[in-house]
């Protein structure tokens, strides 16, 4: 591409980040700083019975020894923990009912285009709004309650449900997983929770929005997801923040797990502060875990995400298929723009016999953006007749950024079937000439490109979210080509 | 409507036309005529603005205007039309929401209403038939699967719904069987009006046996070197290129 063109795509990336605004709400926050009395401050503040300060300090200490990994291929600035606030929230929190939440989270969650009222709500969508470190609402409770789901904030949950968290929190990703998983298991703020009991199909949407709002303040959610014998449930996130000049630390853990016959199908739209498009100043750092456990025979476990935000993402939705006959899919969007960087991709690893799973993904880098796809599959001894299917796909618009593939393979069963396709191509001349003479302008036929190219990932998200998918990649592509 | 004036293009450093002129009247409709490698393709391209393809002299006049630092999108809205030699698949994009895409694009630039998905079905679906194409080409993605000759006929549907004034027919005729040729031509025929003007781009006569260029031109080595009536098509068709070489 040529240095005019160049010229017009730095000139477009100024476009602003749409959701970058501050709410001005008096908000409790705690001063930076990491300590046990930082857990003792939190798990207080939560009323947590104390076998889970036991469990956050326990992992405190454990983290306190790991040491940061640096084998991804990202680079970012050191993170202080000394640094980074663990705990914010509104004052004004005691709700009794949604009418009494404060109208200045009301206007923010309507700017985003959430509704928090369940007139207003879009049908059949049941949302938890999470602000800095609270779930400050969640919509259509009781409705769920009457079909027996529990959706609520994870704070709650502890206290309300302790026999259900205390038997699967960490059951999926122990406390010791990773560095950043462990910081997490130590101050995990709030999150949603999500039982789906026997044999109940959830009758709507559960979705939550992670909001963060506060200055040096870092998002450590958790949530937990059970879906019970038979049961089955669709679950969506959506995460944005306000333009800040420093970086901010959200380190985030999903844990699911599907009984016998049971399917949970979870989707993200990722759109994270980027930080500055010229200087790469600020941004979300998204350092998530997220892994799901098919412990059930016939389970299913589906992760579809689309990832358009944040400075730095690093994060591998994971399915451990040990049930028989057990599915585990990751079908995922990537971009990354201006100085974004992301190292993102799954890991399947087959325990069950005839276990299957099926991974497609999508890069998409435009201006100086840097992505990386590291994806492993895994088929131990006893999982007879597991198959994989995986699909990367990369696509370059522009000549300043870059895109790597790393998939790790690991068969140790003879009967496994692994198929693996990949390509990387740049966003074709004769594609973009081809929309311009028929009078489609650069930006909009490359939206049309792109959004054609993630076509088989937006299929599998509800059909609300795929057009919101789709409007969102507009938004970000917007200048990548002059 | 279209007057190409001493055109001299470079393609990645290299020199391909050496001077071209044309002049195409309103409801003419030119043949221009030439083997593999003598710059035909490449007048196509400068025409509609393709990028790498620089004009370093010389001038391209279009409705009395010079387009030669017009994007290749404005020249599109402006009235100019190419069907490609080789059109490019898009993989995911569906057929109909492009060609919607295109339609609603030139309809913004005339100040017209867009047309809404219902509206353009009905309006696509009456084009179709004049191409014999099944609706079925309208739910697959842009020319994926198609085979060359449903691939023509998918150039023409669009050309059928963006009525440009100015239609250049990049070696229409090559890979296309006798029905679908026939197809075309029939198309081209209909559409050619007094207002309306054809650049008719060949190897073979093939294609002439259907339409009737009123001008025929032979390109050698990026140089008009022969231009005459219909009978020079024939006579090409007898004696061969190496009879103007000389």
């Amino acid at each position: 591409m040529n240095e005019s063109k160049n010229a017009v795509i730095d000139q477009r990336v100024k476009e602003d980040y749409k959701y970058g605004f501050i709410t001005d709400i008096e908000s409790d926050t705690l001063a930076p700083g990491i300590s046990e009395k930082t857990i003792h401050y939190i798990s207080g503040k939560k009323k947590e019975p104390s076998w889970l300060l036991d469990w956050r300090l326990k992992a405190y200490r454990k983290w306190l020894k790991m040491e940061e990994p640096n084998w991804q291929n990202v680079n970012y600035k050191n993170i202080d923990y000394q640094d980074i606030s663990y705990f914010s929230a509104p004052k004004k929190n005691e709700l009794k009912s949604l009418d009494e939440l404060d109208p200045e989270l009301l206007k923010t969650y309507n700017k985003l285009g959430i509704p928090l009222n369940e007139q207003k709500m879009m049908n059949g969508i049941a949302v938890d709004a999470v602000f800095d470190s609270v779930s400050v609402a969640t919509t259509f409770r009781e409705e769920l309650k009457s079909h027996g789901v529990i959706f609520c904030s994870f704070s709650e949950a502890a206290i309300d449900y302790p026999k259900i968290v205390q038997k699967y929190l960490g059951s999926v990703i122990p406390h010791t997983d990773n560095y950043f998983a462990c910081l997490n298991s130590a101050v995990f703020t709030d999150g949603s929770f999500v039982f789906i009991p026997k044999g109940i199909k959830c009758p709507m949407e559960l979705s939550t929005y992670f909001r963060i709002n506060e200055a040096k303040t870092g998002q450590f959610e958790r949530t937990l997801i059970i879906a019970e014998e038979g049961s089955s449930v669709s679950y969506l996130e959506g995460c944005t923040a306000p333009m800040r000049d420093e970086n901010q630390l959200h380190a985030a853990v999903v844990e699911l797990v599907a009984l016998d016959n049971a399917t949970i199908k979870y989707s993200t739209v990722q759109n994270w502060y980027p930080g500055n498009p010229e200087t790469g100043e600020g941004g979300i750092y998204n350092f998530v875990t997220k892994r799901g456990l098919c412990s059930g025979k016939n389970s299913r476990i589906s992760w579809t995400q689309v990832e358009t935000g944040s400075a730095v993402t690093w994060k591998y939705p994971s399915c451990i298929l040990k049930g028989d006959n057990s599915v585990g899919e990751f079908y995922s969007v990537a971009l990354t723009n201006n100085l974004q960087q992301a190292d993102t991709g799954t890991k399947m690893i087959h325990i069950g016999k005839n276990t299957k799973s099926t991974i497609i993904s999508k890069g998409i880098s435009a201006g100086k953006g840097q992505q990386t796809y590291r994806g492993e599959v895994k088929i131990m001894k006893s999982a007879d007749n597991a198959r994989n299917f995986s699909q990367c796909d990369s696509i370059l618009i522009g000549d300043r950024c870059g895109a790597h593939t790393f998939p790790y393979i690991d068969v140790r069963n003879q009967s496994a079937t692994m198929e693996h396709e990949a390509s990387t191509s740049k966003i074709g001349e004769d594609q973009l000439f081809y929309c311009n003479q028929r009078g489609i302008d650069t930006e909009d036929a490359v939206s049309m490109i792109v959004n054609g190219f993630c076509k088989e990932v937006f299929n599998e998200l509800p059909m609300e979210f795929a057009m919101e998918a789709t409007k969102l990649m507009e938004v970000s592509l917007e200048g990548s080509v002059g | 409507m279209l007057e190409v004036k001493n055109l001299h293009v470079e393609v990645e450093g290299k020199q391909i036309l050496n001077g071209i002129d044309l002049n195409v009247k309103p409801g003419e409709m030119h043949a221009i005529m030439g083997l593999n490698g003598s710059g035909k393709s490449t007048l196509s391209n400068a025409i509609t603005g393709r990028e790498n393809y620089s004009v370093t002299k010389g001038d391209i006049i279009y409705k009395n205007e010079s387009i030669v630092e017009m994007e290749p999108n404005e020249r599109a809205l402006a009235g100019i039309f190419m069907s490609f030699q080789y059109p490019t698949v898009i993989p995911g994009v569906n057929n109909t929401y492009f060609l919607r895409a295109a339609v609603n694009a030139k309809r913004k630039y005339n100040k017209q209403k867009e047309y809404d998905a219902a509206n353009f079905l009905k309006f696509v679906k009456s084009k179709l038939k004049e191409v014999e194409m099944d609706s079925k080409y309208l739910k697959r993605a842009v020319n994926e699967g198609f085979s060359g000759g449903e691939k023509k006929r998918n150039e023409m549907l669009q050309l059928l719904c963006l009525e440009p004034e100015l239609a250049i027919m990049d070696e229409t005729d090559s890979g296309l069987d006798i029905d679908a040729l026939k197809i075309i031509s029939k198309g081209i025929n209909n559409y050619k009006n007094k207002n309306r003007s054809f650049l008719v781009i060949t190897h073979y006569q093939r294609l002439l046996k259907y339409i009737e260029p009123d001008v025929v031109h032979v390109l050698i080595d990026g140089k008009i070197i022969k231009s005459g009536g219909k009978e020079l098509a024939l006579e090409l068709e007898e004696k061969g290129y190496s009879w103007l070489e000389s």
